[in-house]
């Protein structure tokens, strides 16, 4: 039962380890004038879920099953199955960052075998859905719990930074998520079926448009989001 | 060369030393079609693979597997003509790449979302791509789904969406322009992709990222 608690800490952007600072491409898709208004941004955030989000919640499924019986070669060996599946060095860049402050906070949190081995396998900082389940396995949570959160904050950070950057009503965004909770729950199914050690089959669902925006976002001076 | 075998609707027809180029001998692929396509190209030798028209997907839910094996010091170049994916069409691709370390690789795929005017058929493409047995890229592409098809995320108003793998000896600089980067990847690679809305274009996006990441590209 402690899972949920810990499903609920880990997706909620009240974590101190720096989500708020992202927006998962949502910043400069309405610089370039990608997403100017609601109907934009429900089939930005779909898509990203489509993609981004199924291929998270996969990697962070299959960490937190590592999780539960942790070795420095297994997190070397999903944290590559994870770089194989970002092509753009800027969202590489990005994951990892999250991936880092992720493993730093949560190691405070949960203190566990599993955090401590993914921090010396991967010392540069792992990407940011390998950390999510590491951390999730440190808590107590089950795969499927780790796919969820790892879905959910997939699609909430660009929600919330369309919210700031468009001055959206925020209770219409808020209807757009619950709007992708059968798909959101979709993907958190689809992340579980992993064969045991066999990583090569997980979702990777490419997104060559949050490519681009990563790239140019990167290119953009004045930013209020690290991506 | 070793071996070359074919049987319709795909032939191979060697063309130059080194050049295979992949013929449609019959209307394809369509509905029940299951076309399989194996390279093998051995240590220290080089081939180039192309085709002399693009493939037009028609109705119906087809296969189209690829596996290439790329040796020692060898080369492969392929770039066949894009994939139009006609309304209708249920398209499955399915690339294995497996480079040795050394292997130096070309490998575009161009698709098309349906001919003029009209709505694009559905495709699911992958394609692995590992080096030493180590992965490099993995790559999952679904086009024509209309929960996400026109995404601001995914294609956004793209008519055409297209992508060059390479491996060797290359630059690793990132490069950006209008609708087209030029990707290092974590591994020993770079991805060109290009998203466009027409073929014309789209080659030409392409071709800009190529001659970035591998220079000694003419």
């Amino acid at each position: 039962m402690h899972g949920d608690m810990a499903m609920l800490l880990l997706a909620d952007s009240r974590l101190p380890a720096g989500g708020h600072a992202h927006s998962g491409g949502a910043e400069e898709a309405v610089r370039v004038g990608a997403i100017t208004g609601p109907e934009d941004l429900a089939r930005f955030l779909r898509g990203r879920l489509a993609t981004a989000g199924v291929v998270t919640a996969a990697l962070a499924a299959a960490a937190c099953e590592v999780g539960s019986n942790p070795q420095p070669g297994r997190w070397q060996r999903l944290d590559a199955e994870a770089d194989a599946r970002i092509s753009s060095p800027a969202q590489r860049e990005a994951s990892r960052t999250q991936g880092r402050l992720l493993v730093r906070t949560t190691r405070r949190i949960w203190p566990s075998e599993s955090l401590e081995t993914l921090a010396q396998a991967v010392p540069d900082g792992a990407h940011h859905p390998v950390a999510l389940g590491a951390a999730a396995a440190a808590a107590g949570c089950e795969p499927r719990q780790a796919a969820l959160a790892a879905a959910y904050t997939s699609v909430t950070a660009p929600a919330t930074a369309a919210v700031r950057l468009l001055g959206l009503d925020p209770v219409l965004v808020h209807r757009l998520l619950a709007d992708l909770a059968p798909a959101l729950n979709d993907a958190a199914h689809e992340a579980c079926v992993i064969q045991a050690d066999d990583w090569s089959d997980l979702p990777a669902h490419a997104a060559p448009a949050l490519d681009l925006l990563a790239e140019q976002h990167l290119r953009t001076e004045v930013r209020l989001f690290v991506s | 060369m070793e071996t070359l075998r074919s049987d319709p609707p795909l032939t191979l027809r060697q063309t130059g030393p080194g050049v295979v180029h992949l013929v449609s001998t019959a209307a394809g692929p369509l509905g029940g079609d299951h076309l399989d396509l194996t390279i093998d190209v051995a240590p220290l030798t080089s081939l180039s693979v192309f085709s002399v028209a693009s493939t037009l997907a028609l109705p119906g839910r087809s296969l189209l597997t690829v596996t290439a094996r790329v040796g020692s010091g060898a080369s492969l170049h392929y770039s066949p003509e894009p994939i139009v994916l006609a309304d209708g069409c249920d398209l499955r691709v399915q690339v294995r790449l497996e480079l040795a370390p050394d292997a130096s690789v070309f490998w575009r795929e161009e698709l098309v979302f349906g001919r003029h005017g009209e709505p694009s058929g559905r495709c699911h493409t992958r394609l692995d791509a590992t080096v030493g047995g180590v992965p490099l890229l993995r790559q999952e592409l679904v086009i024509g789904d209309p929960a996400t098809h026109d995404s601001p995320a995914v294609f956004g108003t793209a008519h055409c969406a297209g992508s060059t793998l390479l491996t060797g000896d290359l630059p690793r600089e990132r490069h950006l322009a209008d609708g087209c980067a030029v990707l290092p990847l974590a591994g020993p690679g770079t991805l060109v992709s290009a998203l466009a809305p027409d073929t014309v274009e789209l080659r030409r996006r392409l071709e800009w990222g190529e001659r970035l990441a591998d220079k000694t590209l003419p």
